[in-house]
């Protein structure tokens, strides 16, 4: 139990509201959606035939980087702006509503990571990220584990310290752009998290054909990897991944809660203009409860996103519980408006020229990144009730 | 930025109504108490409730933020506190519920300085309970095909009518009514009216039994019952936009004079504590995975309801002003009812047991519960008139009707 009640606002105060709005004002720019169906929806056989990589815009992460936003999870004493879980969480639901690619989450989510840590290699790579270097966790093993602390890397002990890394790492997110990989390995028992960069000798990626065109993702083949004793982060990194494990849960909550506002506006806009039987599609009680409904578990996850966000920046007991809520809500959230979005838009909706899919996607890959609904609750159950 | 800190007099406020209500707890009741203000059947039960509405009202946790003139406490932001307050302490629910939470607001924003002055003190100290009269036999979620009509005699109003679903109806000395005073517009010909009920001529409260077979809400006839003008609440043809607001308040979307207490403090923790000694097919219900999954879903509504109640009080984290607070009537009555059915499920064999039967669980409470929470996802307009609402003035649809 605190002593000092929590914020009232969430800690959203006006530093974090002019990032949030500043954040919206440039995707809105820079990305409308006329330019992200240009970016990715032109040809589905790119992706889905010829197994193309989907695309990103290089110069937007640029930008992103230059308005700071890499170094917005590093703490102050790395060089970073040491920024509240609550202006992160609003920045993310902007990328969410504009299913940006970009290398961003994944960077956001290795900073969580290492942040967790105390060490020099921690540090140093964290000044890395600050100065533009995108990164992402390579934390997950082949059957999908969706806890930390798993995975099917093994690391064994070199000269000076360092180690040798054999073994696959599976489901890395925007792999294809990250520059370096914060990893975990099993050391005899120990988790080991290191620092590998992208184009480590022996280090193999192999591109997993997704649905998700806003994104990639990868397994890692470590084949004989050195990663000398300056690039390893932790020896003991299990406490540091609970610790860091509610950051991504929020984070991924939150790009959640950015594309399910994003298909309930789209919806309620179809709903408003889209004419049969003489009247507008919303004046139809079968059209317009499912949306109400779905505007009720939105507001259910973003009130428990930002809950839990302040959970993180006040250093709560309650942050676990409150994060794994919030994923489970928005998770349950994007499903029913993914559904919503597709039905409600008729057949038109069931097409690739309208927009709804690049959503519904980007929603289904979060729903299931990180542990989808009823494995959220699954763990709320033991924290809640208690274990069987 | 509105933190939760308090200030000097929110802090001297939460202090004394904490200390009030250590040392001042309820004595134990005579009888089997209602759980909620509809379904209060019997004059133990009422004078029970009553004098506990009285004593928190004498300590100051009722009407905390109204002027001293109308009976309230002359502070500002203490309400709330109040209310959290005795929600804390887990106290019965304040009797009251027409009174504190239609009446008194409606009066406040259109009444007369001397209906202030008249009505507030005694609703806010219980003294004269209220009850409500909109809903009509031909007059559900169609509220403005009101029938009850009040003719205008010299200065006085003739009232012949019928309302019914009418709680509280036979323990209320004044109803906020809501009668036709003109055929030829069906929204503008509707008065608002502050009528007297116990013992008031022409006036015959008759009980109506709800599918539970318990009593609790009533029918209200009127024969030729005369009210004199004095007791119109606004103008003549005004009684819709009246109307409004008291529904306004009736939904939750505003705060209250006066609330708290009566809630169940830990819903989920009594799921809990029933699954703990309750068994599925002779396992036991805790557990159980399909259990603990709906269990723990009710937890996070619950917390979701919570934080939306926070997230509402910051203007940058909602998009549109009314869109959580419209959202509280269908939210707060299917979290009730949603819990009251897991409860019924979790109970198993032993949901069939009602309250007479000695093995009832938690003294039959669960299918009571249950079957208790379509008055309120049917009160106060339908969830499906409340759906509408959002879905209109929220999302700008198209209007159903």
């Amino acid at each position: 139990m605190g002593i000092a009640a929590p914020p009232r606002d969430f800690g959203f105060g006006s530093d974090e509201e002019m990032l949030r709005d500043l954040g919206r004002k440039f995707l809105d720019e820079q990305l409308p959606i006329e330019k992200l169906r240009d970016l990715i929806g032109q040809d589905p056989a790119a992706v889905y035939e010829r197994g193309e990589l989907p695309r990103w815009d290089p110069e937007l992460w640029k930008q992103m980087v230059e308005l700071g936003w890499s170094g917005l999870a590093v703490p102050e004493a790395a060089g970073g702006v040491g920024f509240k879980m609550a202006g992160i969480a609003a920045l993310v639901e902007e990328l969410g509503r504009h299913a940006v690619p970009s290398p961003f989450l994944s960077t956001l989510n290795a900073s969580f990571a290492l942040r967790a840590v105390e060490s020099d290699a921690a540090g140093a790579t964290l000044a890395r990220i600050v100065d533009g270097a995108s990164a992402s966790l390579a934390i997950t093993g082949a059957r999908g584990s969706w806890e930390p602390a798993v995975c099917d890397v093994t690391a064994q002990a070199a000269s000076g310290e360092g180690v040798v890394l054999s073994g696959d790492a599976h489901f890395v997110q925007d792999a294809f752009k990250a520059d370096l990989f914060v990893t975990t390995a099993d050391a005899g028992g120990a988790l080991l998290l290191c620092v590998v960069p992208a184009d480590a000798e022996g280090l193999t990626l192999t591109q997993d054909h997704i649905h998700d065109l806003t994104r990639d993702q990868a397994s890692l083949h470590f084949d004989q990897v050195q990663v000398p004793a300056a690039a390893i982060v932790s020896r003991d990194a299990t406490p540091a991944l609970e610790r860091a494990w509610p950051a991504l849960l929020v984070a991924t909550a939150a790009d959640l809660c950015g594309t399910s506002e994003w298909q309930l506006q789209t919806t309620v806009e179809y709903a408003r203009n889209r004419i049969q039987f003489d009247h507008p599609l919303g004046f139809f009680q079968a059209v317009k409860h499912p949306l109400v409904n779905a505007m009720i578990a939105i507001d259910r996850a973003r009130s428990l996103l930002y809950h839990a966000a302040c959970c993180i920046d006040q250093q709560s007991d309650e942050a676990l519980t409150a994060a794994r809520m919030a994923k489970s809500a928005a998770s349950d959230a994007g499903a029913f408006i993914s559904d919503r979005s597709v039905q409600l838009h008729g057949g038109i909706g069931f097409t690739w020229e309208c927009d709804v899919h690049l959503f519904f996607k980007r929603s289904m890959h979060n729903q299931a990144l990180y542990g989808d609904a009823t494995h959220q609750r699954r763990k709320l159950a033991d924290l809640l009730i208690g274990p069987v | 930025m509105a933190e939760s800190r308090l200030d000097d007099e929110q802090r001297e406020f939460q202090a004394h109504a904490r200390g009030w209500l250590a040392e001042n707890a309820p004595p134990p009741p005579p009888e089997r108490m209602p759980l909620t203000p509809i379904e209060v059947m019997t004059t133990g039960q009422r004078d029970y409730l009553q004098d506990w509405q009285h004593r928190c009202y004498e300590a100051g946790l009722i009407g905390a933020d109204l002027p001293g003139a109308y009976g309230g406490g002359g502070h500002q932001g203490c309400q709330r506190i109040a209310n959290q307050e005795m929600s804390r302490a887990g106290t019965p629910f304040l009797i009251n519920v027409v009174g504190l939470n239609m009446a008194v607001p409606t009066i406040l924003e259109h009444g007369t300085e001397e209906q202030k002055l008249r009505f507030v003190p005694g609703a806010l100290s219980g003294e004269e309970i209220w009850c409500q009269g909109f809903s009509e036999p031909g007059a559900g979620s169609d509220m403005a095909n009101q029938q009850t009509f009040a003719e205008r005699r010299g200065d006085d109003w003739v009232v012949n009518g019928h309302k019914v679903w009418t709680s509280l109806g036979h323990f209320a000395s004044w109803m906020i009514l809501l009668a036709r005073t003109s055929r030829d517009h069906k929204y503008d010909g509707i008065t608002y009216f502050l009528c007297p009920i116990q013992g008031h001529p022409g006036v015959t409260v008759r009980p109506l039994i709800k599918m539970t077979g318990e009593s609790g809400f009533n029918e209200v006839l009127f024969e030729d019952v005369v009210i004199p003008d004095s007791l119109r609440l606004d103008d003549v043809g005004k009684g819709w936009t009246v109307a409004m607001t008291t529904l306004t308040y009736e939904r939750g979307a505003a705060e209250s004079a006066g609330g708290g207490g009566g809630e169940s403090v830990q819903p989920v923790q009594q799921l809990i504590e029933l699954a703990r000694e309750s068994y599925r097919n002779g396992v036991p219900a805790i557990e159980d995975p399909v259990t603990r999954d709906h269990i723990v879903e009710r937890a996070i509504v619950a917390e979701g309801l919570r934080q939306n109640g926070r997230r509402a009080s910051v203007p940058a984290l909602t998009d549109h002003p009314m869109r959580i607070p419209l959202q509280a009537k269908v939210t707060s009555s299917e979290f009730m009812q949603d819990n009251a059915r897991l409860g019924v499920e979790i109970a198993g064999a032993r949901s069939t047991l009602y309250k007479l039967d000695r093995n009832a669980p938690n003294a039959g409470h669960w299918p009571l519960a249950y079957m208790n929470s379509y008055g309120y996802t049917i009160a106060a307009g339908s969830n499906e008139i409340q759906r509408n609402i959002l879905g209109e003035r929220v999302l700008g649809l198209a209007k159903s009707k």
